[in-house]
């Protein structure tokens, strides 16, 4: 089979732990993206869901820090969050240790990938799931991309790891989803989180959008924590999906700054 | 100290042994006196300022159940209280706190409207 369904959304903690915070009419668009998202992911009948994420130190750290992971475990568990702070109840979720196994030796022929046979989940991945598939029944492949602890993989093999993730999905026989989650430009957890630079972001995403591979391959680290934030370091996830459906364009349903939510609020999939 | 916090954050058991005995958790880090007293108290303001990254941190405060505009505000105050971020991801490009990350956001100028 092959990829049935992609795109990206945001991931930030104050989404859901916050919600009660921000603007109703705001978030409540938001949710309905979401909730629009989810209706396209279902409408897809997926197997599996991987999940490109930039996990927060939940399980990888400086004294051993993979560029790029995947999990390979028939469950995992989260948040690893307070659950009150983030307004999700720690639960058990579902993976499958065989499928993994069977993307992550494909991925491995392309780009170097490590595995995990154990993963909390944070709310990287937490916050997409709350919305897209809140019953936790869909198993979920995460995959971790390093945007935390420079140095961090150059943005070119972010892109190869997309193309061996698409790559991977065509080998195996069931029905794959594909989603990335980050933020665009925003300064997380810092004394700036709130600030959103909203030209940056709507730049990105048109690029994102017409899948424009040199202009996205063209951003710099140094450059982008400057305009952008620590955050933008994550717009390797979104790139990802990009490299897995390379020449194919994408829809943004949903953009807006909330900056109680601290991020660009995304919701946005590829035209498959 | 970032260690330190990697390993609070996600683990149940040794949550309940650092709010029974904060200091004797602390035991087989390789901390400073400074670094030891800013994780016991706990001291946001100091945490953020040596260089500890705002993903661990943050849980680090909902842990101790800060409320999140007084985390923001810890973080500020402990920029003016000490300083500039020393080391880390925040100082990589210098980070001097919000005043002059918005002075540089105003620099970058008009950006063409992209339609989305």
């Amino acid at each position: 089979m092959s990829l049935v369904f992609a795109g990206v959304c945001s991931h930030a903690p104050g989404i859901v732990g916050r919600a009660d915070q921000a603007d109703p009419a705001a978030k409540d668009r938001l949710y309905d993206a979401f909730a629009d998202m989810r209706n396209r992911l279902e409408a897809s009948e997926p197997d599996a869901l991987i999940v490109v994420a930039a996990e927060h130190f939940a399980n990888f750290f400086m004294n051993n820090m993979p560029s790029f992971a995947m999990g390979m475990a028939d469950y995992y568990e989260g948040p690893i969050e307070n659950p009150d702070w983030l307004g999700i109840q720690k639960t058990r979720i579902p993976g499958d240790k065989s499928l993994s196994e069977r993307l992550i030796r494909k991925v491995m022929e392309r780009s170097d990938v490590s595995y995990a046979e154990e993963w909390k989940f944070d709310h990287g991945i937490m916050v997409p799931l709350h919305f897209l598939t809140p019953s936790y029944k869909l198993p979920i492949i995460p995959a971790n991309i390093n945007c935390q602890g420079p140095p961090l993989a150059p943005l070119n093999r972010a892109w190869a790891f997309g193309q061996a993730l698409r790559e991977a999905a065509d080998s195996v026989p069931e029905r794959i989803a594909l989603i990335g989650t980050g933020g665009i430009s925003h300064w997380p957890a810092t004394p700036d989180s709130g600030k959103i630079n909203e030209e940056w972001d709507r730049r990105f995403l048109d690029e994102w959008s017409r899948c424009d591979k040199d202009a996205m391959l063209s951003y710099d680290d140094t450059q982008s924590y400057i305009d952008a934030g620590q955050g933008a370091f994550e717009i390797r996830t979104f790139m990802t999906i990009s490299a897995a459906t390379e020449g194919i364009e994408g829809t943004v349903h949903f953009y807006e700054p909330i900056p109680i939510f601290a991020v660009g609020c995304t919701i946005a999939t590829i035209n498959l | 100290m970032q260690k330190f916090l990697f390993e609070l954050n996600r683990d149940e058991d040794f949550q309940s042994r650092y709010l029974a005995d904060r200091r004797a958790a602390l035991a087989g880090f390789d901390l400073s006196d400074e670094e030891q007293r800013a994780l016991s108290e706990p001291d946001i303001g100091l945490l953020f300022h040596i260089g500890v990254n705002g993903q661990i941190l943050m849980h680090f405060a909902a842990f101790h159940s800060i409320e999140w505009q007084d985390y923001l505000q810890l973080m500020r105050d402990g920029l003016d209280a000490h300083g500039p971020v020393r080391e880390g991801v925040y100082a990589v490009t210098g980070y001097e706190g919000v005043e002059s990350h918005s002075a540089r956001l105003t620099q970058i100028g008009e950006l063409e409207e992209g339609d989305i």
